[in-house]
């Protein structure tokens, strides 16, 4: 935290504190300053829905959305919704991924494939996934593979491109060494090639998820029957709009969730360096 | 002799040296097309949804001489770059408060990178409801998702200033406003630059989003749902090229811009 203080351009004027219960109550206020925009807000919005400022139709106050939540968490729907969503993440996850580890292993490994493929794919990857709904709807009708094939593809961009580029960004140096060492090129793969590649693969399967989770509710918003993307349109179309913010409030939840949890996977996977990297990249906030 | 060939006529040999270099990438494209048009000619298969490239071609024909497609464009587009002017103003306010101001940031920071991490278009439904389906709602939508990585790589770039630079600024003397503008943004234009790279293409994606959330109005997003609706393959694939293209050309555009400011910065310095 302090190092992240220093290097702020202007370092806030109020300086260590010396005396230890100054710097207990500082530290303290940190811990609280965060929580409070969001709890004003929330304070805001429930006054205002309870002193009548704002329609419900327009804003459904904070407590009547904690009821929906709980209420469709404890009839089930919450659950199958959930379960609808999760095994469409999960199939068209699966799928995309592996045909991209596959495709950008291949393309990294064997350099004509790339000349003959990457232009192709490049131009294909231009056309974002809710361009190809149409496309894949008139093909395969509005079933489950819909699902599957969009949330695949969305996956399977990221995967490919990082895939390719971990592949390619072995040093020269370390494969200089394996030849000299008589490796096969079995063995230069595996060996040399892979674990270096591994961060930078792992990378690419973590943007895979965020990439299918998003597409996940883009696919349900437009077309589905269930789902949590489905269940912010019932509601839209029903007018509950505690429904739609409930079920937004479940998708956010999820997204964070996963999100953190394969942070942690990545720290685990790509070592301590590249997750640092990533962990100030990407929120640029320190928590 | 190819030398010789090359200075008399220098376009004609780019051109050769262009696909020297690239044939083996239009081999795939080619092929396909081959195949597409193959399977449409001989038959095999009776679908309405297997059209000819021949189909496709009049069909794009019709489209750019009645005048629709440039309607249609013309709407996607006005709509992209008023959501992206507003979301990166406010992107670049908010990420430049939140880089520069430690006490701002510690209040706001947490709250937006929560929210930041809900899916952006399952606000499309409340927007819906507060702002209706017209070009409002859709703007609104539009400059949220440009908002989001100006202000994420803003806030970055600000935050990365090298420690060593500001050191050196405060030896000088440097007041605040001199360390902001000469050392600061000199050090974050890069990555700040990304952010804005990125809210092109990201609000590229929510007008595609926007105009199949919020159906009303013309825009490509309309043609596309046009050609779905109607079961017109041609019209969909049709749609399919120029959403591509667009997003190859914003893409190309902003490449161009990139290298340039890039090659600007360092040739001064």
């Amino acid at each position: 935290m302090s190092g992240n203080t220093l290097s702020a351009p202007f370092p806030s004027t109020h300086h260590r504190a010396t005396r230890p219960p100054l710097a207990l109550l500082r530290s303290a206020g940190n811990r609280l300053l965060p929580w409070l925009l969001p709890l004003s807000l929330l304070a805001l919005w429930q006054l205002g829905a309870s002193r009548g400022w704002i329609s419900p139709q327009v804003l459904p106050s904070p407590h009547f959305v904690w009821l929906t939540l709980q209420d469709l968490y404890s009839s089930g729907d919450l659950w199958l919704n959930v379960q609808a969503s999760m095994q469409r993440v999960l199939v068209g996850f699966a799928a995309g991924s592996l045909l991209g580890l596959a495709l950008g292993a291949a393309m990294g490994l064997w350099r004509p494939l790339e000349a003959y493929i990457l232009p192709t794919f490049n131009a294909l990857v231009q056309i974002p996934v809710l361009a190809w709904l149409p496309f894949v709807l008139l093909l395969v009708g509005i079933g489950e593979p819909l699902k599957y094939i969009l949330i695949a593809k969305a996956a399977l961009v990221p995967v490919t491109l990082n895939t390719l580029q971990g592949f390619r960004q072995t040093p020269a140096s370390l494969l200089e060494v394996a030849r000299v060492y008589g490796y096969t090129r079995r063995q230069q793969v595996l060996e040399v090639v892979l674990p270096h590649a591994l961060p930078t693969l792992f990378t690419g399967l973590r943007l895979g998820f965020t990439k299918a989770w998003l597409s996940l509710v883009v696919v349900e918003l437009v077309a589905s029957s269930e789902g949590l993307g489905y269940l912010i349109v019932y509601g839209r179309q029903l007018f509950q709009l505690d429904l739609v913010m409930a079920a937004v409030i479940v998708v956010g939840a999820i997204g964070y969730a996963i999100d953190k949890l394969l942070d942690v996977a990545e720290a685990r996977a790509g070592g301590g360096q590249a997750a640092t990297r990533l962990g100030t990249a990407s929120t640029g906030v320190h928590a | 002799m190819t030398t010789a060939q090359t200075r008399s006529f220098p376009k004609a040999g780019a051109l050769h040296a262009w696909l020297r270099a690239r044939w083996r990438g239009l081999v795939l494209p080619a092929a396909a097309i081959l195949a597409w048009w193959a399977l449409a000619r001989l038959d095999w298969v009776s679908t309405p949804l297997l059209v000819s490239p021949g189909k496709v071609l009049d069909t794009a024909a019709s489209q750019i001489s009645s005048g629709r497609l440039w309607r249609a464009l013309s709407a996607s587009l006005a709509r992209e770059f008023t959501g992206f002017a507003i979301g990166t103003t406010l992107g670049l306010v908010l990420g430049a408060l939140l880089g520069l101001l430690p006490l701002f940031n510690r209040i706001v920071g947490p709250s937006f990178n929560t929210f930041k991490q809900i899916s952006l278009f399952a606000w499309i439904p409340l927007i819906s409801v507060w702002f209706g389906l017209g070009d409002v709602a859709k703007v609104t939508f539009l400059s949220l998702a440009a908002l989001v990585p100006v202000v994420v790589n803003t806030c970055d770039g600000i935050r990365s200033t090298p420690t060593t630079l500001l050191e050196v600024a405060r030896v000088f003397g440097y007041t605040r406003w001199q360390t902001l503008l000469h050392v600061v943004l000199p050090a974050a234009a890069p990555s700040i630059f990304t952010g804005v790279y990125l809210a092109l293409i990201y609000s590229w994606l929510a007008t595609i989003g926007a105009e199949y959330l919020l159906v009303a109005g013309h825009g490509i997003g309309n043609t596309l749902i046009e050609g779905s609706e109607h079961f017109q393959m041609d019209l969909v694939i049709f749609g399919m090229f120029v959403i591509g293209l667009v997003g190859w050309s914003m893409n190309a555009l902003a490449r161009a811009l990139e290298r340039r400011l890039a090659r600007h910065r360092y040739g001064a310095a």
